[in-house]
């Protein structure tokens, strides 16, 4: 069990870093998701199912949607504002 | 204050928050072991209330004054970001074009999953006090099942099945069932959020008396939470636009809505 967690924790040491060298917000959504899975996996080997369930929803599901429909929202933002100069 | 006495302000405070920490950390039992005094005590007490899921007894039975708290700090930040999202006066709503594009491999997978992710989420919300997971993690399966809709590029279908204004009444009944429970529980046995429903047998769906109760009050508010968020982002990215007389726009602007 020891061996499991200690690789899942590597794994998620290695997705963090990879959200963090992530620069465009878009594809940053996307590694968040994925890191958020990783995340869970973790929850569940310490015995944690009730806060990977959270994470799951919450961190691979609803924050990416978010950060997605944000980005989206500043784009045609920034695209309508250069179409008027 | 000058730069320097802010730095030496901060280093004192980073200083004790270590030490603070560094002593806690070091008095808890080691990772892995064999003692646990938490465990001891909260098995020994959700057994008492015939609560299968000891995280759920821990949330919603022996410590449901701070899942009140919680929840309540959940509804104020979704109603902070609903009022930052809503449509100010110079946005126009325009019409959300039906015919998105979208594979029809998505289309397929969000008509197999929207039902079965429903239905997981009632589950999960119902056998709170049974199996893992609770109000909140059913809450927002629940949610997040809703919007597979969107997914599947049917967004007309979601706006008709999160009619908004019910969705906000949901979610403050959610909270107001949550401590009526508690305020039951007061009256009928002297102290808040005590367990005074008949908790039946272990295992079954309607044992751990206020438990469940107080699962799906969770649930209730937290599926009408999401929805609510997820509509504002939703509406702010796909229906509302800039009026082309207003000009520019500019950073600060947006930055103060």
């Amino acid at each position: 069990m020891i061996i499991v967690i200690a690789a899942l924790l590597t794994l998620v040491l290695i997705g963090a870093a990879v959200v963090v060298f992530t620069r465009r917000p878009a594809q940053q959504a996307v590694t968040l998701g994925g890191y958020g899975v990783l995340l869970s996996l973790l929850f569940v080997a310490v015995q944690a199912p009730d806060v990977a369930l959270s994470q799951l929803a919450v961190g691979t599901a609803v924050v990416p949607l978010m950060v997605m429909l944000a980005v989206r929202k500043i784009t045609t933002l920034r695209r309508s504002g250069r179409e008027d100069r | 204050m000058s730069r320097r006495a802010r730095m030496v302000l901060l280093a004192l405070g980073l200083a004790g928050a270590v030490v603070v920490l560094a002593v806690g950390v070091l008095g808890l039992p080691a990772f892995g072991g064999h003692r646990h005094p938490y465990r001891d005590l909260a098995v020994a007490a959700s057994f008492r209330h015939a609560t299968a899921n000891a995280v759920s007894a821990v949330n919603f039975d022996q410590r449901a004054l701070d899942t009140f708290g919680e929840e309540t700090i959940l509804v104020a930040s979704v109603a902070g970001v609903a009022a930052l999202l809503r449509p100010v006066r110079r946005e126009r709503r325009r019409q959300v074009d039906p015919e998105m594009p979208v594979m029809d491999s998505t289309r397929l997978l969000t008509a197999v999953f929207f039902p079965v992710t429903l239905l997981i989420g009632i589950d999960v919300v119902a056998h709170g006090a049974i199996t893992p997971g609770g109000g909140f993690q059913g809450g927002v399966v629940l949610a997040t099942g809703l919007h597979l809709l969107y997914v599947g590029g049917r967004y007309r279908l979601l706006e008709r099945m999160r009619p908004l204004p019910l969705f906000e009444i949901t979610e403050a009944a959610g909270l107001v069932s949550f401590i009526a429970i508690g305020l039951a529980g007061l009256a009928v046995a002297g102290h808040l959020f005590s367990n005074v429903v008949p908790q039946g047998r272990m295992g079954q769906l309607t044992s751990a008396g206020t438990v469940g109760l107080l699962s799906c009050a969770v649930g209730m508010a937290v599926v009408s939470s999401v929805v609510i968020l997820l509509a504002g982002f939703l509406d702010q990215a796909l229906a509302l636009e800039e009026e082309p007389a207003a000009g520019q726009w500019d950073g600060r602007e947006g930055a103060a809505r």
